[in-house]
């Protein structure tokens, strides 16, 4: 298994200066990518455009969003700026996408919530179909355009996954919880009819260094998800506060079958980034 | 801490004594509406999980309940006038009066205060006063009611009645009894609290106990009544009433079990059918998670206790409910396995809810394991490939259901396991390649008993992908005839052909990036299917299959099936499903016509029945002819299992002997249910309803798995995906 780190894109006080600097000491790494969150009404950097800046700033780890909602954007212009991300990093870009959990995302970029599922499953071969065509996009590095991975738990993510995607995404929680989606991704992949395995990517929240880290990274992660409600609190409790919690849940993780798993940060400060390379190192 | 419990029952009282033993300085008060010698119900269940988490929770109530304990290790499923035992399972049960007694001591002797018969109706007053208010006020609870909008509770009733009973019959196992009369069929199920005492739960569907007049039945009179009909199980014993009422079981789940200082605990927070007898047990453990999170978190911020509380349990209490859901769902169908023998009726019991397997009964009761297998070897094979009967002995090398041959009318599948290939294929003109040699041979020397090598279109126009495999020329049959004979060599393995015709899904790319891309206009050829409704927003419209069309496909399919002959296939498989050309008939989601091939479900069959005659007059009579079949659309509207079960009753009168039964993929836009067994209940509706044997896959990894699902009678074949490797 492949562990990334996420940039702290949606983390408050994380500036743009930060998240370059942040990609290049996680090019310097032991980290095979960066991944970067999206989140319309909440004070954060566009995912795309950061990825941009990171692939700028590095030649070796892959960058993926984990996830773009996908509806929320022009399908057309969605194409183009993957593209665009992809041709600058030489080929680098994992496409994450869902449908979100968010219902203000869609009011404030004004699409309709209700058809939100319907519209991802449509803009997944579109996007496909515009880098194949190329008539509107840069010449994508590899054929067929970047990898793209879909998110979800629903028995439709599911399958819209396996019908027009290369892999699945999940969106964080327990190994075991991890595992349960896996297996119904390969069980949706093979019901399909699909070649070989997709590729499976987990995520999972830390804060290292003690109690303060502990503290900003809980009351992030607390405002972050207020609009689930008490569940926010559970999410906040989840986050890996130690290097025990951090390593048993990357050798869970690599257990229940994941090809990669980035560690989200939850503190926009870059010695983040030093702290998790030490404990994934030792 | 000042802490209110409201409800006296084993979770609230052992919550109380648990943290009063942690911090005498907790000021802690049980409020309970009844008297401290009151109580509903008889026995309870505890396994020997539990028993550890008391131990450590608190050894002195933990000694003087065990003291009590009245244990065992068997099950009796009574059936059909036989008992069928398997042993090996570990139960302790309690009088619950007893239960009480004991914690409300403890409670007592530990300062807790506990007052009686009283009744709480102003819980906001509460909460303002204490530190900590725990909701263990049971099913009906008041706190829950009071902050019903944070917590979330949804209930959902159950459709079969039932009344608990006592009784002096002193049960040596845990028993499930079924007795028909003209009413029904009623089970019990019953189990030994104390040496000379047993719970007598009767339970029975609703319409049963109407038409029994249990409905407008006095207490007295239900009793007389169920004395009646278990008078041969009771041998002379009354059945002992508390109160006893008929109740339909509610499951109750809750979106949250807290809201600021208000916490949830057992039957308040969660229930799950009786029938995986597990109330109490949970109730218990809630309290020891409950105690244990409190005393990790202190501070004044409740919030983190009560959040690692959730964490703890919600995981657990969901994956009971599951298990309990699928186990009052057997109860409320058990009739559909009214033919079963007692054996695998007592096997396929035991495995109803999905937590135990063929394995994990084998590790607990090897005989009983070699018993079934014994029993599926000599009986559940297809009648001609009989075991030498060996008195009444147990073979005590039976071979595990998985690895014992099925006859299907004169072929015989040397083993259950089958191998289905993906369509992948990327031939010219429908002729295999180098690349199907290899997967045969591969295949054949695989072990499975069964292999699908591909589907096969029965016309070029038939072809899902330009690279599909064919069967509509001499050449195709020709080549598959020199792969079978090579491949035959290497393995026992019979080879079965899938034909079809892909409707409106077919002159698609192939799938390496994704399924159902239409080719490039100038690469395509024009569809057909039941109506001329695209299959997505980027399909080309089909053709409306018009009546006068039809001869030349019927007879496509009938050529398609002497060529599969010819060419030495064992087993062919009418493809059905998948929303291709002929499932485009069966749903009303694909089918508008307003001619006799639309409509009801036997004008949606029609056509498609049309090409199943044709088909198995075509196909050699000695060798069998499976229907892949779409058991349900997986979408509101479409084709459900009720259906398919009717479907399958009409194959099976037209010579059918097997259904490969599948789900979803009618419609683009389905809404699947992906996960363990997912297709499992289906295949077991159609193969015990419409007495035909089913093929079942949907990503089973486990010989486990297989082996379970046979031995219980849920199919007779299943399709293995390779398990997957970490990493």
């Amino acid at each position: 298994m492949r562990v990334g780190i996420g940039l702290p894109n949606t983390c408050p006080g994380a500036t743009g200066r930060l998240l370059v600097e942040w990609a290049r000491r996680a090019e310097a790494g032991p980290y095979s990518s960066v991944g970067v969150l999206d989140r319309v009404p909440y004070v954060s950097h566009d995912p795309l455009t950061t990825l941009a800046a990171a692939a700028a700033v590095t030649s070796r780890i892959a960058l993926v969003t984990m996830v773009v909602v996908g509806p929320l954007r022009s399908t057309a212009l969605l194409a183009k700026q993957a593209a665009s991300v992809d041709s600058i990093s030489g080929g680098r870009l994992v496409l994450g996408l869902s449908i979100g959990a968010r219902q203000d995302d869609y009011v404030v970029a004004r699409v309709d919530h209700r058809r939100r599922g319907e519209a991802l499953s449509e803009q997944i071969v579109d996007l496909r179909l515009a880098w194949e065509r190329g008539a509107m996009t840069p010449q994508p590095a590899r054929d067929g355009g970047p990898p793209i991975l879909v998110g979800g738990l629903s028995g439709q993510s599911f399958g819209r996954m396996a019908r027009s995607a290369d892999g699945y995404v999940h969106g964080g929680g327990p190994p075991r919880a991890f595992a349960g989606a896996a297996s119904r991704a390969l069980a949706a992949w093979s019901d399909l009819e699909r070649a070989g395995r997709p590729q499976l990517w987990g995520q999972g929240y830390f804060a290292l260094g003690g109690t303060e880290a502990t503290e900003t990274g809980a009351a992030y992660l607390r405002d972050y998800y207020a609009f689930t409600g008490p569940f926010a609190d559970r999410i906040a409790a989840g986050n890996l506060t130690t290097p025990q919690q951090v390593v048993d849940f990357v050798r869970g993780y690599e257990e229940a079958g994941c090809h990669e798993l980035v560690l989200l940060p939850t503190v926009a400060s870059l010695e983040q980034v030093e702290l998790l390379a030490e404990v994934l190192s030792a | 801490m000042r802490i209110t419990v409201v409800g006296g029952g084993p979770a609230g009282l052992y919550f109380a004594a648990l943290m009063k033993r942690a911090d005498p300085s907790h000021e802690i008060t049980v409020l309970e509406r009844n008297a401290p010698d009151a109580t509903f119900g008889w026995g309870v269940v505890f396994s020997e999980e539990t028993l550890g988490s008391l131990r450590d929770a608190d050894r002195p109530s933990y000694d003087e309940i065990t003291e009590m304990f009245a244990r065992w290790g068997a099950i009796d499923v009574r059936y059909r006038g036989e008992t069928v035992r398997s042993r090996g399972h570990v139960f302790s049960a309690i009088a619950r009066v007893r239960l009480l007694s004991i914690l409300q001591r403890r409670c007592a002797d530990l300062g807790v205060e506990l007052r009686f018969e009283h009744e709480v109706s102003d819980l906001s007053g509460l909460a303002e006063a204490a530190d900590l208010v725990v909701g263990a006020d049971g099913v009906n609870s008041t706190v829950r009611a009071q902050r019903a909008e944070a917590l979330g509770p949804t209930l959902d009733v159950h459709r079969t009645r039932y009344i608990w009973f006592g009784t002096h019959l002193a049960l040596k196992a845990f028993t499930f009894i079924f007795r028909e009369n003209e009413h029904g069929l009623f089970q019990v199920h019953g189990y030994p609290f104390d040496a000379r005492t047993s719970t007598f739960i009767v339970e029975c569907p609703e319409w049963t106990w109407r038409r029994a007049g249990l409905d407008r039945a006095t207490e007295q009179e239900s009793i007389a009544y169920c004395e009646e009909l278990f008078a041969e199980d009771l041998a002379g014993h009354r059945l002992l009433s508390n109160r006893s009422m008929w109740l339909n079981f509610v499951t109750l789940r809750n979106g949250s079990w807290r809201d600021g200082n208000v916490v949830l605990v057992g039957d308040a927070a969660h229930t799950a059918h009786f029938t995986i007898g597990s109330g109490t047990k949970l109730a218990m453990e809630d309290a020891v998670a409950l105690a244990e999170a409190l005393e990790r978190h202190p501070g004044p911020d409740l919030t983190p206790a009560l959040v690692e509380y959730e964490l703890a349990r919600q995981p657990v209490i969901e994956r009971f409910q599951q298990a309990a859901l699928e186990s009052s769902a057997y109860f409320e169908n058990v009739r559909r396995y009214a033919g079963f023998e007692p054996v695998q009726f007592a096997f396929n019991l035991l495995t109803r809810s999905g937590r135990i397997t063929h394995l994990e009964l084998e590790k607990r009761d090897p005989s009983f394991v070699a018993g079934v297998d014994d029993w599926f070897a000599r009986n559940a094979t297809g009648s001609a490939i009989q075991v030498e009967p060996a008195g009444h002995r147990t073979v005590r090398v039976a071979r595990a259901p998985a690895f014992t041959p099925l006859l299907l009318r004169h072929v015989d599948v040397t083993n259950r396991v089958t191998l289905s290939s993906p369509d992948q294929d990327r031939c010219e003109d429908g002729v295999p390649g180098d690349e199907h040699t290899h997967r045969a041979e591969v295949a054949a020397a695989s072990g499975a008993g069964l292999v699908i090598p591909g589907s096969f279109a029965v016309s070029a126009e038939a072809r899902i992908r330009p690279g599909s495999l064919g069967l509509y020329a001499e050449a195709h049959a020709a080549a598959w005839r020199w792969i079978l004979d090579r491949a035959r060599h290497l393995g026992e393995a019979r080879f079965g052909a899938t034909i079809g015709h892909a409707g409106r899904r077919g002159a698609t790319r192939p799938r390496t990036r994704g399924v159902d891309i239409p080719l490039e206009p100038d690469d395509a050829w024009p569809l057909v299917s039941a109506s001329p409704l695209p299959y997505t927003s980027r399909s080309a419209v089909p053709r409306e299959l018009s009546v006068e069309e039809m001869p030349a496909i019927v007879a496509a399919f009938a050529r398609a099936a002497r060529l599969a002959a010819g060419a030495g296939f064992d087993l062919l498989e009418l493809d059905l499903a998948r929303g291709h050309l002929l499932a485009s008939f069966l749903s009303p989601l694909s089918n508008r016509r307003a001619d006799e091939y639309g409509g009801s479900l036997d004008d949606r069959l029609r056509f498609p029945l049309r090409v199943v005659e044709a088909v198995r007059e075509a196909w050699p009579e000695r060798r069998p002819l499976a229907v892949r079949l779409t058991a349900t659309d997986w979408m509101p509207g479409g084709f459900e299992v009720d259906e398919a079960v009717a479907v399958a009753e009409r194959l099976k009168s037209l010579g059918c002997d097997l259904v490969h039964v599948v789900a979803g993929q009618t419609v683009r836009n389905d809404r699947p249910e992906y996960g363990r067994f997912a297709l499992v209940p289906a295949s077991d509706r159609i193969r015990n309803e419409a007495g035909i044997c089913t093929l079942v896959g949907g990503h089973l990894t486990t010989m486990d798995e297989v082996n379970t699902i046979l031995a219980a009678g849920r199919a007779d074949l299943c399709i293995l995906d390779p398990p997957v490797a970490a990493g």
